[in-house]
């Protein structure tokens, strides 16, 4: 591990000062952030792992566990009632908190079907959303050429083993998968991601938050150096409360999903009145399925509709030499999902 | 501010890049807890941080100052065995034994975890208040810890054993 300086922050104005980050002066271009070096710490479980490997190299560590880890109803003038999640709630927490069970059940189920229980007690919120989109080949500093890790250098990843890497949304660039299943049900759900950082505080629909790698894989995330997440807010969904998560994947427990699937989905009298989809280890970023969300809209609330809505997804699909089996995988995964929450026969094969 | 490591009070490294393993093998000589994979994959250096099971291996020591750590040490009272490890040792719940350590530690946790009601990737119902001890239940959530010898048959017999007979009285508490 490259020598680095700790600190620790109580509240968000700290971490930022912490980390050298100064509000910016109107219209003066200044950059804003004196240590674009410095980087905040959650519970450790990607970022020490990965100075330890010394891919990552911060000069100064702002620990922000301190921060809120207050899970706090919200409500609005009609009764609309959301939850705000600090950013220092672990993802234990999260998972068995009262209401996210009964309001986001696929929240819970999205979590406990990642990392292990250990990680998960350690894993914070803000700390599971800014893990590194990555794969083995990003790993192997001694013998694999990596974008993410030195841009420019050329991608080992695309022409290699690639069982596990993205088939929505890559470039030639980098194929590596975001990795989180808390992040597919934050995109299924309209998360709100609220920062503080040199331009003040702000916020961040979820599913702009994460980026497609394009040709600047190095860069996760929209965030600007210095931005610190201070909470995530997830809005009213009544929908929500008929929701699930589904995960494939080579074990039964313990390991990155090759799919999974967060849906919500509202029926009435056997029409789709509303619908939440999302899908992980598809793509560099969580992936929300607007163009399924917007098939399904209206439609009957049959297996065939479902399929239909799924291949339109998937349609855009490109596989490599040993993912394509992602494509058949994510669509039948999509129709399982949907199918259990309208009620469906599950003693079928569907998927 | 110290860290509490089985009751004692013991002062942080100077080097944060000090991992809580290294300050509890290196400097302490506590050397119950294993270090395994170092990168977060086996659970051989699962501890309990202020009750909770964590991994060892990617907390920095630093990060413990004012909390308190509990070893495979500090689990048994008086120099007696804890009843997890006798009845780890009635069930084979081990042959080498390098990943014992961490299978206890992270039982302990577990059992909390369970009687808290957090749910887990197998559990039916999740508006269900208290959940079954079911060895289902109890196999998913011993997933992170991994035993090269293949004696988490033995293991899933130790921990069901041990916390069996408690399991109603506490759950209703």
């Amino acid at each position: 591990m490259t020598p680095f300086s700790y600190l620790r922050a109580a509240d968000a104005d700290t971490a930022l000062q912490l980390a050298g980050v100064h509000a910016r002066h109107p219209g003066a271009g200044h950059p804003g952030v004196e240590h674009p070096a410095a980087k905040y710490l959650g519970g450790g479980t990607n970022l020490v792992d990965l100075m330890r490997e010394t891919i990552e190299r911060p000069g100064t560590l702002v620990d922000v566990t301190g921060l809120s880890d207050r899970i706090a109803e919200t409500g609005d003038a009609n009764g609309n009632r959301g939850l705000l999640i600090g950013a220092a709630v672990r993802n234990t927490a999260l998972a068995e908190h009262r209401l996210v069970r009964q309001r986001y059940p696929m929240l819970s189920r999205a979590i406990v079907s990642g990392a292990s229980p250990q990680i998960r007690n350690m894993a914070t919120v803000a700390g599971n959303i800014l893990q590194r989109t990555r794969c083995a080949y990003f790993y192997d500093r001694a013998g694999s050429r990596c974008n993410k890790r030195e841009p420019g250098q050329g991608c080992d990843a695309i022409d290699g083993f690639n069982r596990m890497h993205a088939i929505l949304g890559a470039s030639p660039a980098c194929v590596a998968t975001h990795p989180s299943d808390l992040c597919v049900a934050l995109a299924a759900l309209d998360a709100t991601v609220h920062l503080s950082g040199a331009d003040g505080e702000r916020r961040l629909p979820f599913t702009e938050l994460h980026r497609l790698p394009g040709d600047e894989p190095g860069r996760d995330t929209a965030l600007e150096p210095g931005d610190l997440i201070t909470a995530v807010e997830l809005p009213a969904l009544p929908l929500a409360a008929n929701s699930a998560y589904r995960k494939v994947r080579d074990r039964s427990s313990y390991a990155f999903a090759l799919v999974s699937v967060a849906a919500a989905l509202s029926v009435e009298n056997g029409t789709v009145t509303d619908v939440r989809l999302a899908l992980g280890g598809v793509a560099h970023k969580p992936w929300r399925a607007l163009t399924a969300e917007q098939a399904l809209r209206g439609q009957p609330a049959t297996e065939a509709a479902f399929r239909a809505a799924a291949a339109a997804e998937l349609a855009a699909a490109q596989p490599l030499r040993d993912n394509g089996f992602k494509i058949e995988l994510a669509q039948r995964t999509i129709v399982a999902v949907l199918g259990e929450l309208a009620g469906h026969d599950r003693t079928g094969d569907g998927a | 501010m110290s860290i509490a490591v089985n009751g004692s009070a013991v002062k942080p490294p100077d080097d944060p890049r000090v991992s809580l393993l290294d300050l509890l093998r290196e400097t302490l000589h506590l050397s119950g807890t294993k270090k395994g994979c170092d990168q977060g994959a086996c659970g051989a250096c699962t501890v309990l941080l202020d009750g909770q099971r964590v991994l060892s291996c990617l907390t920095l020591a630093v990060q413990c100052e004012g909390r308190s750590v509990t070893t495979v040490e500090g689990l048994g009272a008086d120099g007696a065995l804890h009843p997890l490890q006798h009845a780890f040792i009635e069930h084979d719940g081990f042959q080498c034994g390098y990943c014992t350590p961490g299978q206890i530690c992270s039982a302990v946790g577990m059992i909390g975890e369970l009687r808290r009601g957090v749910p887990s990737h197998v559990t039916a119902d999740l508006a269900a208040g208290a959940i079954p001890h079911s060895r289902e239940e109890l196999r998913e959530r011993m997933s992170g810890n991994l035993c090269r010898c293949g004696a988490h048959n033995g293991i899933i017999d130790a921990i069901a054993e041990t916390y069996a007979e408690t399991t109603h009285a506490e759950a209703a508490e």
